[in-house]
């Protein structure tokens, strides 16, 4: 749980790093050649159509969100320092009301050699409904149900691009915790996580190093990647508990896991076609699971200048409906408009269903840009026919309308 | 007679260039017109061969039909690949809200091109499509097609004829796209005799109509050889919209690397 108070010591810690920063940069203007401050804040509005499972959550919130960017630049471009805190603040839910460190990162490029140390983002992965393989950082799931957003993650990372590939090495000292909506915010699960219950196997805990290494090459039309991953799983399983009140709760557990992963995407004419694959050990029986499909697209549609692209792609994972996993056989369809006008208008809008309990997941995501530095986004989310043993069954009426309105600087 | 040694010896570089542009055009008259398109493209081709590498900042204005104006900025650095289409980096500037998206693309003569694109919030490169050689480029009026290194195999060609096009001779050659997926028919290509660079094209669509004209200007000389222009005003005759690009601060064996324009250094462009 994370108190006002240490909130508060957070964002002092943080503004003052920003500061020094930026002093740095002014005062010594021969040592950093280049700076720039950067960012966005964005306005969010959501609005929940259907009752709330409790009387205390909300039918609309509100929440606003800061994300300033500081680049560092010396010794002749080949080191930089990057700083990006995060804020949010939500109107109803304690929880999504978070700060991170999403970038503190050092960053030198030699010849064939990169090396960065700080916190970071490292995305893995090719295809567009899940991300099997992306494994570096955990998710913050406060943020969205769709499980894009990511928290900043502790790093020392070694590149070697070489002409037989791209060899990074990863080694990952503190592991970050899932975060979940609170029980008076809608999205939240029934019964609640307990997230200061949490429990590890390792009897490091947290501080387990975890390392992974990831091999990638472009053959031609071909884009592979081979990865492994050893260290404190990403994605808990939840053990049943109470907390100090009785209530039932879910005890986030993470396990030490290898993970071994592999991407491919062939690039051929207008398809992609795409295929993720991993195979888990260390979370009970050891389990495969499989992403793959296309995205095909018709440019210039009808002599205008729109392109219309068309998603598919079909989830697998052997470990049926055993497991607490939410795509172990679906199929993800949707169309991506592109207007190629001024403002860059976007939409996206897709289905996934559950082959299995018939289930589906509903998702359109819009996007168009107002004057320079506006971005107005719509996004909407729907769950239907969710049967109670679904994983996502707590939030069934939680459907959401969200209008965002970002001012970039 | 020293200073008539000194003045054969200044005028000799002059006549022997003299000579070589009238055999070269006389080796031109002497095939037919279809030989004589593809020798001009040969030679501009030949001309702008050696660059080795170049960075440049390029503004484009958008304007639509009631005259709204908007803006974008990037930074484009080129690397020459022997015997193979240039590789380039492209880092968006501006609008603030796509600043740092990078596209990197690696050019072929007839083969499709491989191109990539960066998007800084997911920190996620996507090996795209290049299939979309007719779409507009950032919601302008220029075409990826329009863009991209002109390499000699990219088309066939036709001489038309010679003329003068705003006291300058040109040959006007006419092209016909060799690759799949062009949203041309053909395009007309006016032709600065002096410096074997483009002044003026004429675009025409799938249905052999006008679709747009672009017009070139403000060429500079880099590195005593190569020309370079700093306008390019293109028109959609059919949409009445026009974009013009604006080229600045030209830079010439910068020390860019083939590791700058690797896929694994998208992630590091700003």
């Amino acid at each position: 749980m994370l108190t006002l108070r240490a909130l508060l010591f957070r964002v002092v810690v943080s503004s003052v790093l920003l500061w020094t920063g930026v002093i740095t940069a002014k005062e010594t203007g021969s040592f950093i050649e280049y700076w720039e401050l950067t960012g966005n804040v964005a306005l969010e509005g959501r609005y929940f159509p259907e009752k709330p499972r409790l009387s205390a959550q909300p039918y609309l919130t509100f929440a606003t969100a800061f994300e300033p960017e500081l680049y560092l630049e010396w010794d002749d471009g080949t080191q930089s320092l990057t700083l990006a805190p995060f804020f949010r603040f939500d109107s109803h839910d304690n929880q999504r009301t978070h700060f991170d460190i999403r970038e503190l990162m050092w960053q030198w490029v030699g010849d064939a050699i990169e090396l960065r140390a700080g916190v970071g983002k490292v995305f893995w992965g090719v295809t567009e409904g899940v991300h099997l393989v992306d494994i570096i950082n955990q998710t913050d799931l406060v943020e969205s149900p769709d499980g894009e957003d990511k928290l900043g993650q502790p790093m020392v990372n070694l590149d070697f691009v070489e002409d037989w590939g791209t060899l990074s090495l990863f080694l990952l000292p503190r592991t970050r915790l899932r975060t979940f909506p609170g029980p008076s915010g809608r999205l939240s699960t029934q019964p609640r996580v307990a997230t200061d219950q949490v429990r590890f196997d390792s009897g490091a805990g947290r501080g387990h190093v975890d390392v992974a290494g990831r091999w990638s090459h472009v053959f031609g039309e071909f884009d592979v990647a081979l990865s492994h991953f050893y260290g404190n799983t990403r994605e808990p399983r939840f053990l049943p508990g109470r907390d100090a009140l009785g209530q039932a709760v879910l005890i986030p557990l993470y396990e030490r896991i290898h993970q071994t992963g592999l991407e491919l995407q062939w690039t051929h004419d207008a398809w992609l076609w795409k295929l993720e694959a991993i195979r888990r050990a260390g979370q009970g029986d050891t389990f495969r699971a499989l992403a793959a499909g296309f995205e095909y697209t018709f440019f210039g549609l009808a002599q205008t200048a729109l392109d219309l692209g068309v998603v598919v792609e079909g989830y697998y994972d052997d470990r049926g409906e055993t497991g607490t996993v939410i795509f172990q056989k679906d199929v993800l369809t949707a169309l991506r408009l592109t207007l190629n006008d001024e403002q860059d208008t976007v939409v996206l809008a897709g289905v996934i269903s559950d082959l299995d309990n018939g289930a589906r997941f509903y998702s359109a995501e819009a996007s168009r840009r107002l004057g320079d530095a506006w971005k107005l986004s719509l996004e909407a989310r729907a769950w239907f026919d969710v049967p109670a043993d679904d994983p996502l069954f707590s939030i069934r009426r939680d459907d959401y309308v969200q209008l965002r309105l970002a001012w970039f600087f | 007679m020293t200073r008539w040694l000194l003045c054969l010896a200044l005028t000799l570089p002059l006549l022997e260039a003299a000579w070589a542009q009238v055999s070269q055009e006389q080796e031109f008259e002497e095939k037919g017109p279809e030989a004589k398109g593809l020798a001009i493209a040969q030679e501009m081709d030949k001309r702008d061969t050696g660059w080795r590498d170049s960075k440049a900042i390029l503004t484009m204005v958008l304007r639509n039909r009631q005259g709204q104006e908007t803006t974008r900025k990037m930074r484009a650095s080129s690397l020459e690949v022997d015997g193979d289409g240039d590789k380039s980096l492209t880092i968006f500037d501006s609008p603030r809200d796509v600043k740092g998206t990078a596209f990197l693309s690696h050019t072929h003569a007839v083969k499709p091109d491989d191109q990539w694109l960066y998007l800084p919030a997911l920190k996620r490169v996507k090996r795209i499509s290049s299939a979309n050689k007719s779409g507009p480029f950032v919601g302008s009026e220029f075409a990826y097609e329009d863009l991209t290194s002109q390499e000699v195999e990219k088309y066939t060609y036709k001489w038309l004829r010679d003329e003068i096009l705003d006291g300058k001779d040109v040959f006007v050659i006419e092209r016909y796209p060799v690759y799949k997926h062009s949203g041309y028919t053909r395009q007309v290509v006016w032709v600065d005799r002096a410096i074997y660079q483009p002044l003026k094209t004429e675009y025409f669509d799938r249905k052999n109509a006008l679709l747009k004209t672009l017009t070139i200007g403000g060429y500079k000389q880099y590195l005593d050889r190569y020309w370079r222009p700093s306008t390019m005003n293109m028109v959609n005759h059919q949409t009445g919209k026009s974009t013009a690009l604006t080229w600045a601060d030209y830079a010439f064996a910068t020390g860019s690397k083939d590791g700058d324009f690797h896929k694994n250094a998208l992630k590091r462009a700003r």
